[in-house]
């Protein structure tokens, strides 16, 4: 069996598409391990209302954690100078401002880049809307994290997702276990291949055809 | 001068009848009118639509800790929410025998509902929302295009009560939130028929500076002062905070 890349790896690779400036929202999942590989110089967004605030509060530290700091996903962060507190109103305005690059977790991505992410089709109550359904919408760039397959080894990415939609036609960018896929009009573009994984290999595990770019490589997380 | 300072959470919530719609906050423990809900559980109204950003039990707290929305769940009618439990523990699971009884679940998601809320403060007939377009949120709602992109027609909410957890209060009900709790319970403030705010400090007039009020007064009913030390008290979530890492499922949710 082929070594597929972890989810640490995936978050370190989702990591370098971002860059000093960039206004960042991670999801939970492998979206946020990327906040420990992120470039000095990107600023957090938080749903229920901070920007620019500072490093998640580590297992180690949790003395630290002060009940008022915590993001959307109920983590505890750091106060940090330049950091600025708003309401929803505003925050949700800034999300659908394609201000804000968005890293998300996946279950299933489509050929047109709909994205599946909040439900598994177990009925309206088995998945959490929250906020994903506005970043997917309002970001302006959409990165999403996913493995490649389910445990079954079935393809994640298909030509249309059976599960409930979270947004159509929003994904820019799909990094998996497998490969970096860039979302296009002509369709899904093959860019960069996980180490000892052939371009076949991974169309075989791919629903849609994938179009190799001509300059497709191995994962590069330098 | 009228006076808003209550002197007690259940005489704040004694005109709540049965069948009143509630918005409420639950971002984080201090984030939440503990008080008032617990009040409300007390005085045992029923038939409540409750609307708010998150519908989570607390599963690692007892109720002497903590009394959040899920120990309403008898008296509730209706729930409207983008998040019904979380995901990892089985979302909406533990509502699954009071749906199965006829409690009704609208789900939303967070933007769309600080927007019909926002809709409600302000006198509008609605807003049209790119968010849901080709997903269940779309169901039965009128959609239309503008300038060549889909939207869903979104319904103004206007609760009957809004309970709001700020940290200060002047008496005139001037508000100040406290970091990250802000969160959505400005507009619901405004949104509401009728607000209550449970506060950690209530001052006089002109020791809120006007540059930092966020809740303007005119949108501030009833004033509660939360005793120090007591249920829902800053001193009472500190103290939890301090005990998170004693719980090795809040260790690996929280901090890794």
């Amino acid at each position: 069996m082929k070594e597929k890349l972890d989810r640490e790896v995936i978050a370190m690779r989702a990591a370098k598409e971002l860059k000093f400036g960039d206004y960042v929202n991670l999801g939970i999942g492998i979206p946020n391990l990327c906040a420990h590989y992120i470039p000095e110089g990107v600023m957090f967004h938080t749903e229920n209302g901070a920007l620019g605030y500072g490093p998640l509060i580590r297992e180690d530290e949790i003395e630290l954690a002060d009940p008022h700091y915590v993001d959307a996903g109920g983590k505890y962060w750091r106060p940090v100078p330049g950091m600025a507190l708003f309401d929803m109103v505003t925050s949700f305005a800034m999300v659908r401002s394609g201000k804000l690059t968005t890293i998300l977790g996946g279950l299933q991505v489509s050929e047109k880049g709909d994205l599946a992410n909040w439900n598994t089709g177990a009925g309206a109550l088995g998945g959490t809307i929250g906020g994903g359904m506005d970043l997917a919408v309002g970001a302006k760039k959409v990165i999403v994290t996913l493995e490649h397959t389910d445990k079954e080894g079935r393809p994640k990415i298909l030509k249309k997702c059976s599960y409930p939609l979270t947004a159509q036609t929003c994904v820019d960018l799909v990094i998996t276990d497998l490969a970096v896929i860039e979302v296009s009009e002509a369709g899904l573009i093959l860019k960069e291949t996980a180490p000892g994984w052939s371009v076949e290999e991974i169309q075989a595990v791919t629903e849609p055809k994938l179009i190799v770019a001509g300059d497709v490589r191995e994962i590069d997380l330098e | 001068m009228k006076n808003k300072v209550y002197n007690s959470f259940d005489e704040a919530v004694a005109d709540i009848p049965d069948g009143a719609s509630i918005v409420t906050e639950c971002w984080g423990i201090p984030a939440m009118s503990q008080n008032l809900i617990a009040a409300i559980k007390r005085k045992g109204v029923k038939d409540l639509t409750l609307i708010t950003h998150n519908f989570v039990p607390l599963v690692f707290y007892s109720e002497d800790d903590v009394v959040n929305l899920a120990h309403l769940l008898p008296q509730l009618k209706k729930i409207i929410t983008p998040v019904v439990g979380l995901q990892h523990l089985g979302a909406g699971a533990f509502v699954k025998e009071y749906v199965e009884k006829g409690l009704e679940v609208e789900l939303t998601s967070h933007g769309t509902l600080a927007s019909r809320l926002y809709a409600g403060a302000a006198g509008l007939g609605g807003i049209y929302n790119p968010v849901g377009v080709g997903t269940i949120l779309e169901e039965g709602k009128e959609k239309r295009v503008i300038d060549g992109r889909e939207y869903i027609l979104e319904k103004p909410i206007k609760p009957d009560y809004a309970f709001v957890r700020a940290h200060k209060a002047d008496r005139l009900g001037n508000l100040v939130y406290w970091g990250i709790y802000r969160a959505d319970q400005p507009v619901m403030a405004m949104a509401a028929k009728t607000t209550i705010a449970e506060v950690d400090e209530i001052v006089e007039i002109g020791e809120i500076d006007a540059e930092h009020v966020i809740t303007p007064s005119i949108y501030v009913d009833r004033i509660v002062h939360v005793p120090e030390g007591g249920l829902g008290s800053i001193q009472r979530s500190k103290q939890m905070v301090e005990r998170l890492g004693e719980n090795e499922t809040i260790r690996k949710l929280l901090f890794r």
